[in-house]
């Protein structure tokens, strides 16, 4: 790119406090055009799940009936309480309008609002989410940082070892995980989210590895290959020509700019990582939203699985509008109102 | 008084795909501090690789034999510390693609005061300063918003100046060019020399000027080492090899350009491809593209012949064809 690319105002950058006032501007603008973007996508979202939840066999009745046989009239009943008995479009007006008032529903299922039951179940989901999510930075990082400077046997074979770990689906890792550090080793509970606090985090931390382990292995040869790439980058030839230290070298030209492939990657696998959380926890039998979605989607509970849906929906796009943020800051030659240029 | 850099039969050899594959074959030259040489050759003659095994820059696993003395140290002694100052103080380089060796996410400032500021401890404010002042001598006047910037806002005629500035901005006694105005365009590439020129002479720093252009050489440099197959194959002054070529390929090169005061209607081509020091054959590497080729030239590869006060040539035929070698080229007998 040529200096005739850049935009005028970047020319005419005068002061560094014009700069941040600009750099202020464009974040703002990006917010608001994410938070645009983020209620059209709930939108159109909560059609698709309302449809499919639809076109699927099943009825909330024969939750309602417990699966007893009813007279029609009682069914009629039940079905008017629960307005089953409107047009589909209709219920979801009904739903949609509810929302525009701050009113999720009720659950079939509970009788309990769908905002308590999403401050109940979300914290286990938040902290196991957030516990693999440290994971995959912390060891996946710490995998791609060695195998990256540290050519060799080692680094080899922790590259080979990731690409098996990355082909494990989340509930194999989960089973085996729980055979070998739970039920031979004893070290972890086998199921169950304990009595709160650090007990909590202890009983988590199994789930969180099962959770995180394909995401730190495929972050790991990610941070490994940018470190290789920008150790052979003419830049990097430059800062050694110039005989400045290996760590400094290292440091402030090598991981810096890996670090910019690696974010974007990280980001979005964190974000992926909301998804498997609903396997985890049906398989350590975590009472988080996962679990909640998958009762409700088998009862056809839909405000529920609406409420559920809008909120991973929500938390993807807002760790996507961070990643770009992180970005934009971490590269100047991207501006802030967007990834494109 | 001995020269500042000494290189005395270097061979190198890289590996390629498990095998090493040689680069540079018996290079041997000396530098006077304060003067410039020229280096000049096609693609894979084995300039960069000359220039890059001065400043200890070969890629893992490179072989290499011979000696390459810095003011009377062997460069190939020299371990961690030592390599770092070296690298540091002594010499300098300046890459081709400015665009590419200067990282992207950082700022100019960054770039000019980083050497200053680690190698040199100097105060983060007084390498400011400094690197504006070099700013203003390389030409960049508006310093001190140019210091702000980040490359990719700077056209690649100002960044080639940066790149001029940052090496220079050591004091090295050596400085490495290697095709330091290949990228830019030819009205920038005369303001770049000539910056380069000045600040090599006001300094008195050793120029060692990478390039493949043979006038561009002649008008910067003292002397002219001519490249082929990763091998020397004349040195002389400057202004003598236009006129008085000692080595039938700076013959063929000379007559290959086109001259301002004469039409020609086709320029004489050297027929054959060049040739990469691994593929080159036994004897001269130049001899299958050689009208003046003989059966003794294919024999053994044939040693550098000093000429006394003229310079040297790697042909065996060089007293005899001497003064002959510009003369009769015409096209036809050239392609033949």
């Amino acid at each position: 790119m040529s200096v005739h690319a850049a935009p005028p105002a970047a020319l005419g950058a005068g002061s560094p406090r014009h700069n941040n006032k600009r750099l202020a501007v464009n974040v703002l603008k990006l917010v608001a055009a994410r938070l645009a973007g983020l209620l059209g996508t709930l939108f159109v979202a909560s059609i698709v799940i309302f449809g499919a939840l639809y076109l699927a066999p099943g009825s909330p009745l024969t939750f309602l009936t417990h699966g007893r046989s009813m007279s029609p009239e009682a069914i009629a009943q039940l079905e008017q309480q629960y307005h089953l008995d409107e047009p589909v479009p209709l219920q979801y007006l009904r739903w949609l309008g509810g929302v525009l008032h701050g009113d999720f529903g009720t659950s079939i299922l509970f009788h309990e609002s769908v905002g308590s039951l999403l401050g109940s179940h979300g914290p286990i989901t938040l902290v196991l989410v957030v516990l693999s999510a440290i994971l995959v930075i912390a060891f996946g990082l710490a995998v791609g940082v060695f195998a990256g400077l540290r050519p060799g046997v080692a680094s080899s074979s922790i590259m080979a070892a990731a690409t098996a770990v990355m082909a494990v689906p989340a509930f194999v890792a989960a089973v085996v995980l729980t055979l070998v550090f739970a039920v031979v080793l004893g070290w972890f509970p086998v199921f169950g989210t304990g009595n709160g606090g650090l007990d909590t985090v202890y009983h988590l931390i199994l789930p969180a590895i099962a959770l995180s382990l394909a995401s730190v292995a495929f972050v790991g040869r990610l941070a490994q290959a940018a470190i290789r790439q920008e150790m052979k980058a003419d830049h990097v030839q430059t800062a050694i020509s110039r005989g400045l230290p290996y760590r400094f070298v290292i440091r402030r030209h090598v991981l810096r700019n890996a670090a910019m492939p690696v974010l974007t990657v990280a980001g979005l696998t964190i974000a992926g990582l909301i998804a498997g959380s609903v396997v985890v926890e049906q398989v350590f039998q975590l009472n988080g939203l996962g679990s909640l979605l998958v009762t409700s989607v088998q009862q056809k509970d839909f405000p529920v699985v609406q409420g559920i849906c809008l909120v991973y929906v929500a938390a993807f796009i807002v760790l996507n509008t961070l990643i770009d943020l992180a970005y934009s800051v971490l590269d100047p030659r991207v501006p802030a109102s967007g990834r494109k240029q | 008084m001995s020269a500042l850099l000494e290189v005395e039969g270097l061979n190198v050899h890289l590996p390629v795909d498990g095998s090493l594959r040689r680069v540079l074959h018996d290079v041997s030259f000396t530098l006077e501090a304060g003067k410039a040489l020229g280096l000049v050759g096609e693609s894979g003659s084995g300039k960069s690789m000359t220039v890059r095994t001065i400043a200890r820059l070969l890629p893992q696993g490179a072989k290499v034999d011979g000696h390459i003395r810095f003011d009377g140290t062997d460069v190939f002694d020299l371990r961690s510390e030592a390599l770092r100052r070296y690298r540091s103080g002594d010499v300098s380089m300046i890459f081709q693609d400015p665009r590419s060796h200067t990282n992207p996410v950082r700022r100019i400032g960054d770039f000019l005061t980083e050497a200053m500021r680690i190698n040199g401890k100097v105060p983060a404010r007084e390498a400011s300063r400094r690197a504006i002042d070099l700013l203003a001598e390389v030409g960049i006047h508006d310093g001190e918003r140019r210091m702000r910037q980040y490359p990719h806002e700077l056209s690649g005629g100002l960044l080639q100046r940066v790149m001029i500035a940052a090496s220079v901005a050591v004091r090295p006694r050596l400085i490495l060019a290697d095709e330091p105005t290949t990228a830019l365009d030819v009205t920038t590439q005369a303001e770049v020399m000539g910056i380069l020129g000045r600040l090599q002479r006001e300094y008195g720093m050793a120029m060692l000027f990478i390039t493949h252009d043979l006038e561009l050489a002649a008008a910067s440099c003292d002397e002219t080492i001519v490249l082929y197959a990763g091998g020397i194959v004349e040195r002389q002054q400057s202004k003598r090899l236009h006129d008085d070529p000692l080595h039938p390929y700076t013959a063929a090169l000379v007559q290959a350009r086109p001259d301002i005061d004469h039409t020609t209607g086709r320029l004489p081509a050297i027929p054959g491809n060049p040739t990469s020091a691994y593929e080159a054959p036994d004897g001269c590497a130049f001899a299958p593209r050689c009208r003046f080729a003989q059966d003794r030239c294919r024999q053994a590869f044939p040693p550098l012949l000093t000429i006394d006060g003229i310079g040297a040539s790697r042909c065996l035929r060089t007293d005899e064809l001497r003064g002959t070698l510009l003369a009769g080229a015409t096209t036809e007998e050239v392609t033949q």
